[in-house]
């Protein structure tokens, strides 16, 4: 084995051998996994990729499991989920492992993005990896929101209701393309059905395809890192990366104790506060969908309320929406609005981070005034952290520009 | 790594802020149920009550009458003999046989299934509304309101356990110098069977009892948490002196 | 490898992450396979079935559903029981020493009464249920030889009156006798035994 040095070519006895031959599964596992030199002096952000992935499939698995016993129709949704909290043996559990995984999946994606954000991970030649990025966080987006209207409780069907009702507001065409989606004259069991079968088996597999294009695209061009230094450009005699390690074993290694902090996490909320305080499952959403009735107050999943509290920022049903699409397309032109002449924060100047800071606590901030009420104050809050929002990538051409930037090293800095 | 979680705590900690501030919603004050799902004997009471009180109109459909016995520390025969007034199997979930259309008829709307009433307004909610209604000659079908859900179509049926209560207001000045009402309190009109205090117990009960029916593994479930989080434990251990191990290559 | 690398250490924790890991993939399965079980709503819908024998006629067949199965019981006259008897030579297992039945349903007649014979009527070739031909010396099923029975048409497989397979038919084994028990002189509880709670 180890003489046949080349590799398309390798010969190699046996079973391995004969389906070496026909499906090339070493040159995959080399390129991608064993021989994929990724930097060595990735912090602890970066284990929020490998943790996505580990999200992505917490969630198929136990999707699987949760579709075997779930019925998609308006008159028996509701029960079936209780009937798998209940009559099934451990459906409890997968049921929780579900509801817990979707609210981690965003937590895990956020902390992704804002990696990025800090190291520059968007910038040139990464722009595809950052654009497939923000393509799987929208189908995520989908994919969560078909999801919650499965279980068909009063925040399910209200917030289906409301969230529907968005695309009212296209002119000419909206009415109808909302009745459209809906398939019928308000949320119906149609709906149901069909945001069952979106939810199941459509989405996922574009989610799927997805997560390949990103991780191909990154193997492709090469992972960043906090020094934002490219590894490729000092290379060792044998061709390697001088600051590079193999993804295998040293950076899976890395990946695991991480994993098992997740696992924790993950079980503290499904074991101890699986609601986690209404949050992760809305206390209105234990009541059936009663579509003569709307909870007195409503608000989505947590993961959304950033963009529904710029949406109820704008006084006006098709601006409100407009602004909404606005703050999501934003993030999708982050590579070219970026001007900076580096890539990591290490290195960037005061305005920068001012500009990072304040737009976290604006993205934050305007999560959390998506969860209230809204009242004149808050309305009020709500524009203030939106302008901020739309400011931080508006104006980021110019004052990444004239930031003052520190030089980056020449190679990355690690002490061992 | 120090600076930007640095940055991340302080936004967070500045999200946090105001959700200190404004915790307390609108509507009437809800009181401490202090119900505890792992008083076994509170449980039996409540379920006890609640067959005799609650389950003329309100089922829990989702609940099987065999799950009592697990749940409350009861055999399959006490069960039977003490809390299963229908008949039938064991096996069947606790519903009523009120057709929801008559209830509906009789009531303006049919009375809900309470299997998830504690997840969907919180055990603090029951007990509050089971302590909560007064004698109102306003409300034409029932003779009674009640303070937390002003209006319910729901009779006292426990009045013979707690008595009639009345709401006492105060008379106050507005800031327009008109004269508004507020509520003080209630006041024990005319005495029930049990003390105000054993009438607490009682409400306590129930509350305890539906909040066990809304999630009936809930004590399991964090029993089991306890061994998940153990072994992880364990197994973060073994996994983060591998990786410092092997990252000794890394220099 | 560089200096300071201790292998020993290095192999033991790699051991001790990859065992404790596959412990733990082992213990998320058992949830995920355990909820393939029998539900509860299974197990309420499976749960033993009362069947009132009372009004039950000499050589009347009644048929109850259990577990989604055709529950067959036969309320044998003497001269059906004589039949059984005179069967032995016709049947593969005479006396039942196949394990198609309960301990207290052995024997040549296959049942706790003589006189009443419960059975899965469930054919044991591939599952179709058969018919009752209580027609003795029926043309069709060997003409003199035939001494009542049941005959599945799928594939033309033949059992008696006791349940007991004939020989020489696709079916290889007795209809199964399900758990059952007298809960009065009148009504059969079928699902449960004596020796189940």
């Amino acid at each position: 084995m180890s003489a046949a040095t080349d590799k398309k070519g390798a010969t190699g006895g046996g079973l391995s051998g004969w389906f070496r031959k026909r499906f090339p599964w070493d040159q995959l596992m080399e390129d991608h996994v064993t021989g994929y030199y990724a930097p060595k002096n990735f912090n602890w952000w970066y284990v929020f990729g490998s943790l996505a992935l580990l999200a992505l499939i917490i969630q198929i698995v136990t999707g699987i499991f949760l579709t075997m016993s779930y019925k998609p129709s308006a008159a028996e949704a509701f029960g079936s989920v209780e009937y798998i909290m209940r009559d099934v043996e451990w459906g409890w559990l997968i049921r929780y492992m579900h509801s817990t995984g979707a609210s981690m999946f965003f937590v895990v994606v956020y902390l992704h993005m804002f990696r990025a954000l800090l190291y520059g991970s968007y910038q040139k030649p990464r722009e595809l990896v950052w654009i497939f990025g923000m393509l799987i966080y929208l189908v995520m987006s989908a994919e969560a929101f078909f999801g919650y209207l499965l279980p068909w409780g009063q925040m399910s069907y209200w917030g289906a209701q409301v969230i529907v009702s968005l695309f009212g507001a296209i002119p000419v065409i909206g009415e109808g393309l909302v009745e459209f989606i809906r398939g019928d004259y308000f949320i119906s069991d149609v709906t149901l059905n069909r945001f069952f079968a979106l939810h199941v088996i459509a989405l996922p597999i574009v989610l799927l395809g997805l997560v390949v294009a990103h991780i191909l695209a990154l193997h492709e061009v090469g992972s960043n890192n906090p020094d934002g230094v490219d590894i490729k450009e000092k290379k060792g005699p044998d061709g390697r990366p001088l600051d590079g390690i193999p993804f295998h074993p040293y950076h899976t290694a890395k990946d695991v104790p991480a994993w098992v902090v997740f696992a924790m996490v993950f079980a503290i909320i499904v074991f101890f506060a699986p609601e986690m305080g209404g949050y992760f499952l809305e206390h209105a959403n234990f009541e059936p969908a009663n579509p003569l009735k709307t909870p007195e107050h409503i608000a989505p999943v947590w993961y959304f309320t950033p963009f529904y509290a710029i949406l109820r920022a704008v006084p006006d049903k098709l601006g409100g929406v407009l602004a909404m699409g606005a703050a999501m397309f934003m993030l999708f032109l982050l590579p070219w609005l970026d001007r900076s002449p580096v890539r990591s924060i290490r290195y960037k100047g005061p305005l920068f981070k001012l500009a990072l800071t304040l737009f976290i606590i604006s993205f934050v901030m305007l999560g959390w005034l998506g969860l209230q009420p809204a009242t004149s104050l808050y309305t009020i809050l709500a524009r203030v952290f939106a302008i901020i929002y739309f400011a931080f990538f508006l104006l980021m051409p110019f004052y990444s520009k004239i930031d003052k930037t520190k030089t980056p090293p020449p190679r990355v800095t690690y002490h061992g | 790594m120090a600076r930007p979680v640095r940055m991340l705590v302080v936004a967070l900690l500045l999200a946090a802020a105001p959700g200190l501030a404004v915790a307390a919603g609108p509507g009437f004050p809800l009181e401490d149920s202090g119900a505890d799902v792992g008083n076994q004997p509170s449980l039996q009471r409540g379920a006890q009550l609640f067959m005799n009180y609650c389950l003329g109109c309100h089922s829990l459909e989702y609940v099987r009458y065999n799950t009592l016995a697990e749940g409350l520390g009861l055999t399959e025969a006490q069960v039977a003999e003490n809390l299963q007034f229908t008949g039938g199997s064991l096996h069947d979930t606790i519903t009523i046989a009120m057709p929801e259309r008559d209830a509906a008829g009789w009531f303006g709307q049919a009375p809900p299934d309470l299997t998830l009433i504690a997840r969907s307004r919180g055990e603090d909610y029951i007990y509050t509304f089971l302590k909560s209604f007064y004698v109102d000659p306003g409300s034409r079908l029932t003779g009674v309101n009640n303070k937390v859900l002003p209006g319910t179509s729901m009779p006292h049926v426990l009045w013979q356990l707690q008595g009639l209560q009345e709401a006492v207001y105060r008379q106050e000045t507005g800031p327009g110098g008109e004269r508004i009402e507020v509520f003080e309190g209630f006041e024990l009109a005319e005495p029930g069977s049990m003390t105000p205090e054993e009438y607490s117990q009682a409400a306590r009960d129930i509350t305890a009892f539906l909040s066990w029916a809304a999630e009936p593994m809930q004590l399991e479930r964090q029993r089991l948490g306890i061994w998940v989080l153990l072994f992880l434990a364990v197994l973060f251990v073994f996994s983060y002196l591998y990786y410092k191990e092997l990252w000794k290559d890394v220099k | 490898m560089s200096d300071g690398v201790d292998l020993g250490r290095r192999r033991f924790l790699g051991a001790a992450t990859g065992v404790t890991s596959a412990i733990g993939i082992g213990f998320v399965a058992v949830p995920f396979l355990s909820s393939w079980k029998p539900s509860a709503r299974a197990q309420a819908l499976g749960a033993p079935v009362e069947v009132d024998i009372s009004k039950l006629d000499d050589g009347a067949l009644m048929r109850v559903e259990w577990r989604g199965k055709p529950i067959w019981v036969l309320k044998r006259t003497p001269e059906m029981i004589e039949r059984v008897e005179q069967a032995d030579p016709m049947v593969r297992d005479p006396m039942s020493e196949e394990p198609q039945q309960p301990e207290y349903a052995s024997g040549r007649l296959r049942s706790i009464r003589p006189e009443v014979l419960v059975v899965i009527g469930s054919c044991t070739h591939l599952g179709c249920s058969p018919s009752p031909r209580f027609d003795v010396g029926a043309e069709d099923l060997g003409g003199a030889d035939w001494p009542g029975g049941f005959f599945c048409a799928c594939h033309g497989s033949k059992f008696d009156l006791a349940g007991r397979v004939w020989r020489g038919v696709p079916a290889p084994l007795n209809l199964v006798v399900p758990p059952h028990k007298y809960v009065d002189d009148a009504t059969i509880l079928v699902g449960e035994d004596e020796g189940v709670a």
